[in-house]
This record gives structure tokens, C-alpha cells and sequence, in this order.
């Protein structure tokens, strides 16, 4: 076991950096300062008002998260070629993005939305889709907040810092600065993330290859190591190819997740809170560049083969950490944590006050207070966030860490099942709310049930072994795998439209829609002021 | 929301847009379908660098996605 003494440069520096950043959080409050923060557009959406290099860094921060930095390489480190899924996934959500987020902004500006359940409500008009979408949102958003600390808890592990306390001192600072920066704090910090990113990886795949004798060997050791045979279920670890029932899987899980990812609250977040369409579809361009980057992450696992490096105890989310330990003089290995370390702040930031913002308007606003004025809603929003992280914490601390990577897992599978009232609601509403939440409910209900059946041979679990399916579970002859949240949502969609077209025939009434069609095509004119503070849509406002 | 159809006069900094359909956006298929195309690069040769071709030409993907969008947005945008 690693131990903090043998560290103390690391652990200078990572504090060091880390301090830094937080008190960026709290100088955040300042910067680009509205009025007053007493509202949800500022605290919850940064002013509505960010250019494009401020969204760029923004939605990067957000969505390459530590624990994809951590969590990706460990997959390629222990199973190889299937852990690359992160490369086309990451492809191919832009081009998707690109057309559905520009409409859903406009929208959202028009009407004042600030989550995907508000614009389901105006949409569809039915509070109960609505709720349910919100609901997802909230379960999906914890656990995914909860891996951000177990990316932080890898690095320290390796520092040999141990216990929680260390961990728990910075949720609490970051808790505090979210509560009173806002959006602002993440978007400020994740200037220093993503430097510090780059850095690391560009000096990461120079150096460490150079060290390790160039990339062929590297390929070549992972290749033998893969090759294996693993004692748990009798065939190879893994493979540097996909072999021939991991195919429908990558295919599927690549897909899958890239439709997940722009579907999770904190995303529309980072979407919302730009300042036009331009900056979103300039972004759609350029957020490319992370995925080139977590492409060359990704390869940090068959480093560490070709590095021969151990994972602490069974924990492989450590062998990047392990790495840079191995590689890099000790002030420099300092700098890469600080960099994961950084790298869980910002999104955990974020994903705190998407699930807030969802709790305030689709819960509080529309079930408990519904004449709440725009500073409850925004002091409500504060709170909330809190306890979102508070709640993180317990996990960890009280809960095995296995559980919220299980969680996690759960959770992309449920977010994936809000795809048709959200991402298809953007340009229909032929599906029929009572279809939409009946097709919600039956693709979560098919997506746990097909998770549970899934076993981990390696640690001897029974359930919720992980998301590839392997279709002889359901009585087909092969052992051909595919992604759990793909074949969800399929369900989902089925049942959407049959239920639709079985309600159209029976004369079920329709619901009011808030939209027109003209609605998800307006944009900012330049140089417009941000729009009306005052919580009510911003057609309404105007009059 | 307090009405369901908001007034047809929008509020002063908005810009009305006709549509955003364009034939262009047709070219945004390319980087869905050519990742998800794993027969394509599912090979260890040729080798770029060391890299074998399933990982470079991966990495090379992004490219095109950058590409495709970048033409994509410079097609479609409103000219004033």
C-alpha cells in the first residue's frame, strides 16, 4: 500500500491547486455579475449569457468527467478493445446534438425553461410526464455526482491519503461555492481543468511511450496480457480487437450512450446557459477536440499493462493514478491529480444544480409552492444543491463505492428512457403524453429487469453485473452481447406508439401544447440584453 | 406557465427565423454512421505509428466529425 509520506511533494501541489480553484468558486460570484443572483437564469444558468470559449470549456467540463478519466483507461486496462466505445460515442454525439440542442435553446429561451422536465411540461402539457421525466433525471443525476468523489478517493488512494475526511473537506468546499456562485463557479473553474487536462495527456502520450519504448510495444504487451485467460470464466480478458459478440455491443453502448449523455439534466444545463444558437452549434464543432483527447486517455490503460502496474487492492480505477506515480517526477504527478481532482469538481458542480433546478420547477414549483416567486425558487434551487451533495457524500461514506458505480450504471439506462418525450418531443408531439409515460415507466422496468440479470463473474456478483446483456439470458442462442439501455428504449418506443396509435382511435383527449412552431427556431439578436428576470416566460414578460 | 399560446409579438432581442431544415444537415449522418461502423476498422493493419488501424482510424473519426459539423454550421448559417 502506497503511503502519504513517500508523497508529500504530490500531495503540496495537489493542495496547492486545489485551494487555488476554490477560491476561484468563490470569486465566481463576481465575475460577469448580474444584479443579483436571486434568480434561477443567474444562479442556475449563469445569466443566460455565456460566449462561446466560456461554453466550450463549459460542456467540456461537464461532460468528460473524472471519473471518465479514471473509469475508461480501467476499462481498457482490464478488458481492452470493448473500453475504446468511448471514441465513436463521443464522435458521434455532436452531429445528433448539433440540430436537436440548437431547437430545444431556442425554445428554452423563449419560454424560459431550465430544465428538459419544463419543457416536457409546456410541450406535452401534462404535469405527470413531466414529474416522471424530472424524477429520472434527479436518480439518474446522484449517483453519477456520487463517482465524481470516487474519483478523487483513486487519486488520494494512491497518495496514500486514507479515510474520508480529506474527501468530505472538499465536497464541503465545493458545496459551498456552488451555493454561492452558481453556474458561474463550475464555468470559471473549468478554465483550470481543462488546461490542466491537456497538459497531463499531452505530456502523458509523449513521454510515457518514449519511457516504455514506443507504442508498438505497447500494443504488443497489451495484446499478450489481454490474451490470458481469465480464471472467473475460462476465456481470454480481453481482446485489442472486438471479437465477434462484443460487436453489437460497441455499436450499441457507443449509441446508447451518446444519446444518454445530452438527455442528462446537467448537459441541457451547460446548453442552456449559452448565450445563442451560434455559440451551441460552434461548440458542436469544437467539443470534438475532448473526444481526440479521451481517446488518448483511454490508451493510458494498455500504458499501464505495458507499465506493469498493479491496481490497489481490486480496485482498477487506481492504475492511472498508479501511472503517472510510476512515470512522472513527483511535482508533476501532483499536477495530474490536481487535474482529476479538478476534473470531479466542475461537472459534480454542475450535475448539483441541474438536479436542483429539476427538484425547484418540477417538484417545489409545481406541486408544493405554485405562486413561488423567481428568489424562492432561486434560494430553493441553493438548498437543494446542497443537500444533492450531502447526499453524495453518505454514499460514499456509508455506502460500498461498488454500489454508486453500480448505480451509475442503472442510471444511463434510465436517462436513456427519457428520449422520447425530450429529444423526440423537440420535434413532435404526435406521441401522446399518456404513451410517452407509459412507454417511460415500461423501458425503465425492461432496462432493471435486464440489468439484474446480469452477472460479474469476476467478483462473483449475481446482479447488476454490468450493462452488456448477453442475449441467451433471454433464451437466444448465442452469446453475442448488446447494450441494456439500447434494447430499453426500443421497448420504450414500442410501447410509445402503439399506446398512441390504440389512444388516437379511442378518442383520448389531447393536451395543450405551450410551443409553436416558430418557437424552436428564434435566436438572440445580438448584442440583446439577457432575457427578462423575472421567472415568467420571456413572451410573457415582454407584454 | 400562465398561457398556454403566448401572444404572437415577441419581446424586444429576439430574432424570428423562418427554419432551420436544410438538405445540409443530411451531411450530420456521415460522422452518426461511419463510427458505428465497427466492420470498417475492426483490423490491426495497416498500422500508423505503432497504432494499430482500429485505433488510429478512430481517433482520425474525430476529424471527420469535426469536419462534418464545421461544414454543416458554415452551410446553414443565417447570412444578414
Amino acid at each position: 500500500m502506497p503511503s502519504a509520506s513517500d508523497h508529500v511533494t504530490e500531495l503540496v501541489v495537489f493542495t496547492l491547486l486545489f485551494l487555488l480553484v476554490s477560491g476561484m468558486g468563490f470569486a465566481a460570484a463576481r465575475w460577469r455579475r448580474a444584479e443579483s443572483l436571486d434568480h434561477l437564469d443567474e444562479w442556475g444558468l449563469g445569466g443566460r449569457n455565456f460566449g462561446t470559449w466560456i461554453t466550450w470549456f463549459l460542456l467540456g467540463g461537464d461532460l468528460y468527467t473524472a471519473y471518465t478519466f479514471v473509469a475508461v483507461p480501467a476499462l481498457v486496462f482490464a478488458s481492452g478493445a470493448i473500453g475504446f466505445y468511448a471514441v465513436p460515442y463521443t464522435i458521434l454525439i455532436y452531429p445528433m446534438a448539433f440540430l436537436v440542442m440548437t431547437r430545444l435553446w431556442s425554445v428554452s429561451y423563449r419560454h424560459g425553461y431550465v430544465t428538459p422536465a419544463d419543457f416536457v411540461r409546456g410541450r406535452f402539457g401534462s404535469p405527470t410526464l413531466a414529474l416522471l421525466v424530472a424524477i429520472t433525471g434527479i436518480v439518474a443525476t446522484m449517483p453519477y455526482i456520487a463517482l465524481q468523489l470516487i474519483g478523487i478517493e483513486a487519486v488520494l488512494k494512491v497518495m496514500g491519503v486514507t479515510g474520508h475526511l480529506p474527501i468530505v473537506i472538499a465536497f464541503l468546499i465545493l458545496a459551498v461555492y456552488t451555493y454561492s456562485s452558481g453556474l458561474r463557479a463550475p464555468a470559471l473553474i473549468a478554465f483550470v481543468k481543462d488546461t490542466l487536462i491537456y497538459l497531463v495527456i499531452i505530456v502523458a502520450v509523449i513521454v510515457i511511450p518514449y519511457k516504455l519504448g514506443g507504442w508498438d510495444v505497447i500494443f504488443g504487451s497489451a495484446e499478450t496480457a489481454l490474451g490470458q485467460t481469465n480464471p472467473n470464466t475460462g476465456a481470454p480478458k480481453g481482446s485489442i480487437l472486438l471479437n465477434a459478440n462484443n460487436q453489437l455491443q460497441y455499436i450499441t453502448l457507443a449509441l446508447g450512450s451518446a444519446l444518454a449523455l445530452f438527455l442528462y439534466p446537467h448537459s441541457l444545463t451547460s446548453v442552456l446557459a449559452a448565450k445563442n444558437r451560434d455559440t451551441i452549434k460552434k461548440n458542436m464543432s469544437a467539443l470534438p477536440a475532448y473526444s481526440f483527447l479521451l481517446g488518448l486517455i483511454a490508451l493510458l490503460g494498455y500504458m499501464a499493462i505495458a507499465a506493469g502496474i498493479k491496481p490497489i487492492g481490486k480496485d482498477t480505477n487506481t492504475i492511472v493514478p498508479s501511472l503517472f506515480d510510476q512515470m512522472f517526477p513527483d511535482w508533476f504527478a501532483g499536477v495530474c491529480y490536481a487535474a482529476i481532482g479538478i476534473g470531479a469538481l466542475v461537472p459534480a458542480s454542475i450535475m448539483s444544480i441541474a438536479a436542483a433546478n429539476l427538484f425547484t420547477r418540477n417538484v417545489y414549483k409545481e406541486y408544493l409552492k405554485k405562486d413561488a416567486t423567481p428568489a424562492q425558487e432561486a434560494a430553493t434551487s441553493k438548498i437543494t444543491s446542497l443537500v444533492v451533495k450531502v447526499g453524495a457524500v453518505l454514499v460514499i461514506l456509508f455506502l460500498d463505492p461498488q454500489f454508486a458505480i453500480d448505480l451509475q450504471l442503472i442510471g444511463g439506462v434510465l436517462i436513456l428512457q427519457t428520449l422520447p418525450s425530450v429529444a423526440l418531443g423537440v420535434y413532435t408531439r404526435w406521441l401522446h403524453p399518456w404513451a410517452l409515460s407509459t412507454g417511460l415507466i415500461a423501458g425503465l422496468a425492461v432496462g432493471i429487469g435486464m440489468l439484474y440479470q446480469i452477472p460479474n463473474p469476476n467478483n462473483g456478483k449475481e446482479h447488476f453485473g454490468g450493462s452488456a446483456y448477453r442475449l441467451s439470458l433471454a433464451g437466444f442462442d448465442t452469446d453475442k452481447q448488446i447494450y441494456v439501455g439500447f434494447v430499453a428504449v426500443l421497448a420504450n418506443l414500442i410501447v410509445a406508439v402503439l399506446l398512441t396509435l390504440v389512444l388516437r382511435r379511442a378518442g383520448a383527449p389531447d393536451t395543450p401544447d405551450a410551443t409553436r412552431p416558430g418557437d424552436y427556431t428564434v435566436d438572440r439578436s445580438p448584442d440583446a440584453p439577457p432575457p427578462a428576470a423575472s421567472g415568467e416566460p420571456a413572451a410573457v414578460a415582454g407584454d | 406557465m400562465s398561457s398556454p399560446h403566448p401572444p404572437e409579438e415577441r419581446p424586444t432581442g429576439e430574432a424570428p427565423r423562418a427554419s432551420d431544415r436544410s438538405p445540409w444537415n443530411w451531411v450530420l449522418l456521415v460522422p452518426i454512421a461511419v463510427p458505428l461502423s465497427t466492420p470498417l476498422f475492426n483490423h490491426l493493419t495497416p498500422e500508423l505509428l505503432g497504432f494499430p488501424l482500429f485505433y488510429w482510424l478512430q481517433l482520425a473519426f474525430v476529424l471527420l466529425g469535426v469536419g462534418c459539423t464545421a461544414l454543416v454550421y458554415n452551410r446553414t448559417k443565417r447570412r444578414d
